[in-house]
């Protein structure tokens, strides 16, 4: 009946397996079979993904309820702690599962092309692949610990590819602050699990939000501190390292130290939207926390309109797409934070679209530029390599927001949730829409410094040329998506069904936001606004930058933008060096090296004092010898005799 | 009548004697016949405990007593000169193969 | 003070003088004849005690047989008088003590204890009751000295034996 979703494991396996493979016996093999284990491991992974969906449509159509199966019990422990591997499938995580195994799918195949003439291509794949079982494992996880586990190992294979070029200083660096940022993170995602854990007595995904919407759990306000708000805000500590919100987003700009197709998959994709994910997953938890919401809402869109005033400056096109995903990753979070978690999700996939096809653009346009990544080194591309310029073009159009492309219709859900809501909702709104406008600014700000103008290179070292086919048509697919993704809300601009959300609704409830003419016509409206506004910034990067431009000096507030507020510095100065210092100097010269060495030292040493001074009584004197034989007789005797002794010594009567 | 302590605090003191000879003397052979004196105090005792409980055994054991220290003689004198012929002195102390 | 008490003094004060002269003495010679008279004065405490058997085998095996195959072995080695080393400065200072303290809680402990009947010289010991102790119940025993003594004697030749025999 359900033949995939009896073996649900295997859609996270075969890319276990393809990972095993090439990792251990890729070594010395041809690109070809590597290529064949690692795609073919990807490819079967989401034909699997797509028959599992199916089957699940099929499974909900009879029952009306989310597909959970119980394969192993993992941890059977204390009381009441049972944790199972169950995987579940519900509406959401099929739409989570189709973005990461398909894109995941397209980038795989562009790797081949990009990473053609790299050391370690096996190793690539491997790591790649790890990573997407990671990945689908955090996506189909039914309850938190597989999650987790999934979250640490995607946390694991972010850290092994953005150190890929490991002999590169720099680039172990950002590895290793990839990897401690997120483990920061972390603490707060398993402090909010033990006090899940507390409440509920269980981590099951069922059970907990079972028992969250009973009636005697308190609905806890703005302002009031319970329990579930605790939870929720540890939980979103968490998120906020893997998706990089403020303050532990510092990780994501150095993380462009990997390859571009990592930068694509990992950075842009996949692994960020799983704090979005996992903020989604528990809305039941959230719903009833509304100061947890707020800071959600607040940090969102804080964090989207920080990121994007420092992508205003970057001259590295990787940055810009970097600092483009922070402040996109904002966007998603405020919907959630909203209410919106609908939106959110659909502003996940739009972005998974967009975000991917100007990452791999921009690794076409470094490819072509033999490596090179600094958009002031470049101009005038466009009519040399056609196929990348248009596909960036798309991208840039999307990620604008203007009608019918995808995001258009994405971050118009979010802007209007963010509108109606009730705490602060037009403030929020506003912030938001200017960050549109500064997104719109700054993409077109790229796209105009690298395809247009007159060259800035020079044209005998760099030879410009068009990518190949395994790396183009990936591009071309997913600029289709770009521009197609977001049309499942189109009918809704009139006043049809938006089948997104319908299509999520037994996750999250039939429509968040309350239907009704009014706010039918208010969405419109809003909708033209977020035009005008990626409108305002094109036109105000067309002016500024499709001229032949030069680079000016860096002053005031560009110098505090081009060097990201100097946040890095200041981490630096408040809690990495203290905390060096205090390894340094305290654990490690003070306790490491003096009290427990010099503990153990000690004891040598003692022993060795002590026998060198007993060693003495090994005179090989027979007359001393005979001495001591006297003195243990003295002994001997004083013991024996001691009942008849010592009555006498104190004058006892005998 | 003599009380039968007095032949048991004669040995102790005779024993105590040996001992202290045992501890003092350099030559092996002196310190051989401290030995022997040692034996010959733990001889009277048994006797006198012998005698003091009206039953023969503790001479009995007086027999193999001295028995056992004239073979010990034998064998310890045999020693004795081997030992005295390497090393050309009869000094205990001379003997210190056993030092740290 | 009857005469066996006399006798007892007498011949207590012998041995403990002639113990006291083989500390005393310097040449091993002058030590063993000291002995000699330490075990005499011995044998006469035990016909005091009425124990002749034991009394005429100390003569006889320990006086005749142990003493002089001693006298023959320092007349052997041409012993001198002693060096006077003094290495162990333990023996020197410890050595004294100790023995007094043995000694001591030894006397002090045979003092405090229960008195065991007195001794009567009339009861002589006869050597029939000896032998009958020494070859009915005691048979084992003497079957293992008499082993004992053919192994030292095996020992003693081999350890007489000049090298090369």
């Amino acid at each position: 009946m359900h033949p995939i979703l009896d073996y649900l494991w295997i859609i996270p396996l075969l890319p276990l397996v393809g990972s095993a493979i090439n990792g251990i016996l890729g070594w010395n093999w041809s690109k070809t079979s590597i290529n064949a284990v690692a795609l073919g491991s990807t490819g079967l992974s989401f034909l699997c993904a797509i028959e599992a969906v199916r089957e699940f449509l099929d499974y909900f159509a009879q029952y009306h309820q989310p597909f959970t199966k119980h394969f192993v019990d993992w941890i059977v422990a204390y009381k009441d702690l049972t944790i199972g591997f169950d995987l579940h499938i519900d509406h959401l995580t099929v739409v989570m599962l189709l973005v990461v195994t398909g894109v995941g799918f397209l980038i795989h195949i562009y790797s081949t092309g990009y990473m053609a003439h790299e050391e370690g291509y096996f190793r690539f794949f491997a790591y790649m692949n790890l990573f997407m079982f990671f990945m689908l494992l955090l996506v189909l996880a039914a309850n938190y610990v597989v999650l987790f586990v999934g979250w640490e190992g995607v946390g694991l294979c972010s850290y092994l590819l953005i150190g890929f070029y490991y002999l590169k200083h720099s680039a172990a660096q950002a590895g290793k602050k990839a990897f401690i940022v997120n483990r920061i993170g972390d603490f707060g995602f398993m402090l909010g699990m033990f006090l899940l854990f507390r409440t509920f007595h269980s981590l099951d995904f069922h059970t907990v939000f079972e028992a969250a919407s009973q009636p005697n759990v308190a609905h806890e306000g703005l302002g009031q501190f319970g329990v579930l708000t605790a939870a929720c805000l540890l939980l979103f500590m968490g998120a906020t390292g893997k998706s990089a919100q403020i303050p532990l987003y510092v990780w994501l700009p150095d993380a462009m130290e990997g390859p571009t197709p990592v930068s694509a998959l990992i950075h842009a994709a996949t692994m960020v939207t799983a704090g979005v994910y996992v903020v989604a997953r528990s809305h039941v938890l959230f719903l009833h926390s509304e100061t947890a919401m707020y800071v959600v809402a607040i940090v969102g869109c804080a964090t989207a309109f920080f990121a994007a005033t420092i992508g205003l400056v970057q001259s590295d096109i990787k940055k810009v797409l970097a600092y483009s995903t922070v402040s996109q990753l904002g966007y998603m979070f405020l919907g959630c934070g909203v209410g919106a978690f609908s939106a959110g999700i659909f502003h996940l996939m739009t972005h998974a679209f967009f975000k991917a096809l100007l990452f791999l653009s921009a690794g076409s346009v470094i490819h072509a530029m033999g490596g090179e990544q600094d958009m002031w080194q470049m101009g005038g591309l466009a009519s040399k390599i056609k196929v990348t310029f248009w596909c960036m073009l798309f991208g840039t159009i999307a990620i604008a927001g203007f009608f019918p492309f995808a995001a258009f219709f994405s971050k118009d859900a979010i802007l209007f949730a963010a509108f109606n809501s009730q705490h602060d909702g037009k403030a929020l709104y506003g912030v938001g829409l200017f960050a549109a406008i500064l997104t719109s600014f700054y993409m077109f700000r790229l796209v105009w410094l690298t395809f247009f103008g007159k060259n800035r290179y020079d044209e005998h070292h760099v030879h410009v040329h068009e990518s190949p086919k395994n790396m183009t048509v990936p591009l071309m697919i997913l600029a289709f998506l770009s521009l197609t993704g977001g049309w499942f809300a189109f009918p809704a601009l009139f006043g049809g069904k938006d089948y997104f959300t319908d299509f999520l609704s037994p996750v999250f409830g039939s429509g968040e936001i309350a239907g009704g003419e009014a706010l039918h016509s208010l969405e419109l409206t809003l909708s033209g606004v977020a035009m005008v506004a990626a409108t305002l910034g094109l036109v105000v990067a067309w002016r500024m930058y499709s001229k032949d431009v030069k680079r000016g000096p860096e002053t005031g507030l560009h110098k505090l933008l081009y060097n990201k507020y100097y946040v890095d510095e200041i981490y630096q100065a408040a809690f990495v060096g203290p905390l060096v210092w205090i390894s340094r100097n305290i654990l490690w010269k003070a306790v490491d090296e003096g009290t427990i060495d010099g503990a153990v030292n000690g004891i040598g040493y003692g022993v060795r004092e002590i026998g060198d001074g007993v060693r003495h009584a090994q005179s090989g004197n027979t007359r001393s010898y005979a001495v001591w034989v006297l003195v243990g007789a003295v002994v001997v005797f004083g013991i024996i005799f001691w009942p008849i002794l010592h009555p006498a010594l104190f004058g006892g009567v005998r | 009548m003599i009380p039968t302590n007095y032949y048991l605090i004669l040995s102790a003191i005779l024993f105590g004697l040996g001992m202290i000879a045992f501890v003092f003397k350099r030559n092996i052979i002196t310190i051989f016949m401290a030995i022997e004196l040692m034996l010959n105090a733990v001889n009277l005792a048994f006797v006198a405990f012998s005698k003091a409980f009206g039953k023969s055994d503790g001479e009995v054991f007086v027999l193999f007593v001295i028995v056992v220290a004239a073979a010990e003689a034998a064998v310890g004198l045999g020693i004795i000169i081997l030992t005295a012929r390497n090393r050309r002195s009869l000094n205990v102390e001379r003997v210190d193969l056993l030092k740290l | 003070m009857n005469a066996s008490l006399a006798i007892f003094f007498v011949l207590a004060a012998v041995a403990v003088a002639a113990a006291v002269s083989l500390i005393l003495q310097r040449h091993p010679i002058h030590s063993a004849l000291s002995l000699i008279v330490v075990m005499v004065a011995l044998a006469g405490l035990y016909l005091l005690m009425g124990a002749e058997f034991v009394a005429a085998v100390q003569i006889i095996v320990y006086g005749g047989a142990v003493m002089v195959l001693f006298v023959f072995v320092i007349m052997l080695l041409n012993a001198g008088e002693e060096e006077h080393t003094n290495f162990s400065k333990l023996a020197a200072y410890a050595g004294i003590p100790m023995a007094v303290a043995v000694a001591g809680l030894i006397a002090a402990a045979i003092t405090r204890s229960t008195l065991p009947p007195a001794q009567d010289p009339t009861a002589l010991t006869s050597t029939k009751s000896l032998s009958m102790l020494l070859f009915q119940d005691f048979v084992y025993p003497f079957e293992l000295t008499s082993f004992l003594i053919l192994v030292a004697i095996l020992g003693a030749i081999v350890l007489a034996q000049r090298e090369g025999n």
